[in-house]
C-alpha cells in the first residue's frame, strides 16, 4: 500500500486549500503469483458436486428461510438442488456466488435470482419484477414469460427468457448477455452501458433509448428507436456468435440471424473519453 | 474598412466519441461506432483463441461458453498491459515475465485467464474484506 503520509508535497488540492487531510488507502498493491494452485473458485465458497442432487420444498418457508436452507445444502456439497413449491415468493435464490445448478418448480415473485455469481438456474414458470438484477455471472434460463426491468444492471452471464418479457429489459446493464425468445416490451435497453440483447421476437417502442454503449440484435418488428439508438452493419462474426449463442439458449435453432437487426448507440450523448480514468486519478 | 469577400472557414468543434468528428481507427469504421474505453467493449471473442486453462474453467462451472468472460479485454493502466478487476473495482497489471502475443483476441484470451487467477487467489483484496465484514 503506498504510504502516502511520508508524502512532505502538498497535492494541487491541499495547497489550494480544498482539504487538509491525508488521503490514504486509495492507491492499493497486491501482489499474487499467476502460478499459484489452481483454483476455479472464490475464496471460502463451497465445493459442491453436480452429481449430488436434493429436493428443497420451501412451501412453509418464508424467503429468508428459503435462501438459507439453499446454503446450507450448498455448505452440505449438493450441487443440484430443486426447490419444490416457490409459489411466487420474492427474492428467492439471491447472492448465491457459488457454482450451482439450481431448478424452480414452479414461478418466482419479484426479485428473484439477484446478485448471483455463478450458477446455472432453470425457472419452469414465470417471473416477476428484475429477475436477476445485478447478475455476475452464470446462467439463468426462465421457460415461461418475465415481468418488467428483466436483467437489470447485469454485470455479466447469460439471462435467457424463452416466453416475452415486460418493459425496461437489460435496464442500465454494465456486460453479459440477455436473450428473450418472444417479444420484449418498451425502453428495452435504456441505458445500457455494455453487453448484448437478443430478441427474437417484436419489440416496443423507444428501444435502447439512452444507451451509452453495447449492442441490441431484434428479429422482429421495433417499435420506435429511442434517443441515441442507431442501425449497424450485421457482421460475419456477429452472426457465428449469435448462432452460438441461440445454441446455448436452447432457442431459435432455425432462427436466420442473417436477417436480424443490429442496433448500437450513436454515441452523441457521451460525455467521456479514453483519458477519463487517468485524469480522474490525477484530480483525486 | 473594407471587408473581405470570401466565405469565413467555421471551426468545427470536435465532440470525442462521436464518429465523424475525429479520426477513426481501422476497427471503428468497421464497426461503425467509436471506442471510448481503453479497449473495444463489444469485441466478441474468438473460441479458437481459448486457453487450456479456460477451458477447465467452463467445465469446472458447467457453462457452455466463456459466460462473464465475454466482456474481459486486455487494456492499459499507466502505459502497462492490464486487466479490470471488477470485484476489486481496479486493474490487474499483467506481469512483465508475460510475454504478448501482436493480437487482440489473444491478448484477451490471457486477460481473462489471469482475472480468474486473480479472483479466486487467497490474495485478492476481497478476501480481506471477507474476513473483515462478513455477517452471516
Amino acid at each position: 500500500m503506498a504510504n502516502l503520509k511520508n508524502v512532505t508535497k502538498k497535492s494541487k488540492a491541499q495547497s489550494m486549500g480544498m482539504h487538509t487531510e491525508v488521503l490514504t488507502g486509495r492507491t492499493q498493491q497486491k501482489f499474487f503469483d499467476p502460478d499459484e494452485a489452481e483454483n476455479f473458485y472464490y475464496f471460502g465458497t463451497y465445493d459442491v458436486d453436480f452429481n449430488k442432487r436434493t429436493n428443497l420444498d420451501v412451501k412453509d418457508m418464508n424467503a429468508a428461510e428459503a435462501n438459507k436452507e439453499i446454503d446450507k445444502l450448498m455448505s452440505e456439497g449438493y450441487g443440484t438442488i430443486v426447490i419444490k413449491n416457490p409459489q411466487g415468493k420474492h427474492s428467492l435464490g439471491v447472492g448465491i456466488l457459488n457454482k450451482l445448478n439450481l431448478i424452480f418448480e414452479g414461478s418466482l415473485g419479484y426479485f428473484g435470482m439477484g446478485s448471483c455469481d455463478g450458477p446455472i438456474v432453470r425457472i419452469n414458470g414465470r417471473v416477476g419484477w428484475s429477475c436477476a438484477e445485478n447478475l455476475m455471472a452464470g446462467k439463468v434460463v426462465i421457460e415461461k414469460n418475465a415481468g418488467s426491468c428483466f436483467g437489470a444492471a447485469i454485470r455479466g452471464g447469460d439471462l435467457i427468457c424463452k416466453g416475452s418479457v415486460g418493459a425496461r429489459t437489460g435496464i442500465d446493464m454494465k456486460g453479459g448477455t440477455i436473450i428473450i425468445g418472444g417479444d420484449a416490451g418498451a425502453f428495452t435497453g435504456f441505458m445500457m452501458q455494455r453487453g448484448r440483447i437478443i430478441i427474437l421476437g417484436n419489440v416496443g417502442i423507444n428501444l435502447g433509448d439512452s444507451m451509452y454503449d453495447g449492442t441490441i440484435f431484434v428479429g422482429g418488428e421495433i417499435g420506435s428507436y429511442g434517443s441515441d439508438a442507431v442501425d449497424s452493419e450485421l457482421t460475419e462474426s456477429d452472426q457465428d456468435w449469435l448462432r452460438r449463442k441461440l445454441k446455448v439458449a436452447e432457442i431459435g435453432e432455425n432462427f436466420d440471424v442473417s436477417k436480424m437487426k443490429k442496433i448500437v448507440a450513436g454515441k452523441k450523448l457521451w460525455n467521456y473519453d479514453n483519458l477519463e480514468p487517468t485524469e480522474k486519478k490525477g484530480a483525486i | 474598412m473594407v471587408k473581405k469577400k470570401g466565405k469565413a472557414l467555421k471551426k468545427v468543434k470536435e465532440i470525442k466519441g462521436q464518429l465523424g468528428k475525429k479520426k477513426e481507427t481501422a476497427r471503428e469504421k468497421m464497426i461503425g461506432q467509436s471506442i471510448g474505453y481503453r479497449y473495444d467493449v463489444n469485441l466478441l471473442p474468438d473460441y479458437n483463441k481459448i486457453t487450456p486453462f479456460l477451458k477447465k474453467y467452463i467445465e469446472a462451472m458447467g457453462w457452455d461458453d466463456l459466460n462473464w468472460l465475454e466482456d474481459v479485454h486486455m487494456g492499459y493502466e499507466e502505459d502497462r498491459p492490464a486487466v479490470f478487476c471488477r470485484n476489486a473495482n481496479g486493474w490487474v497489471t499483467i506481469p512483465s515475465s508475460i510475454k504478448l502475443p501482436n493480437n487482440q483476441q489473444d491478448r484477451d484470451m490471457i486477460a481473462r485467464e489471469l482475472l480468474v487467477k486473480f479472483q479466486m487467489s487467497p490474495k485478492h483484496p476481497l478476501v480481506d474484506l471477507k474476513k473483515a465484514y462478513l455477517k452471516f
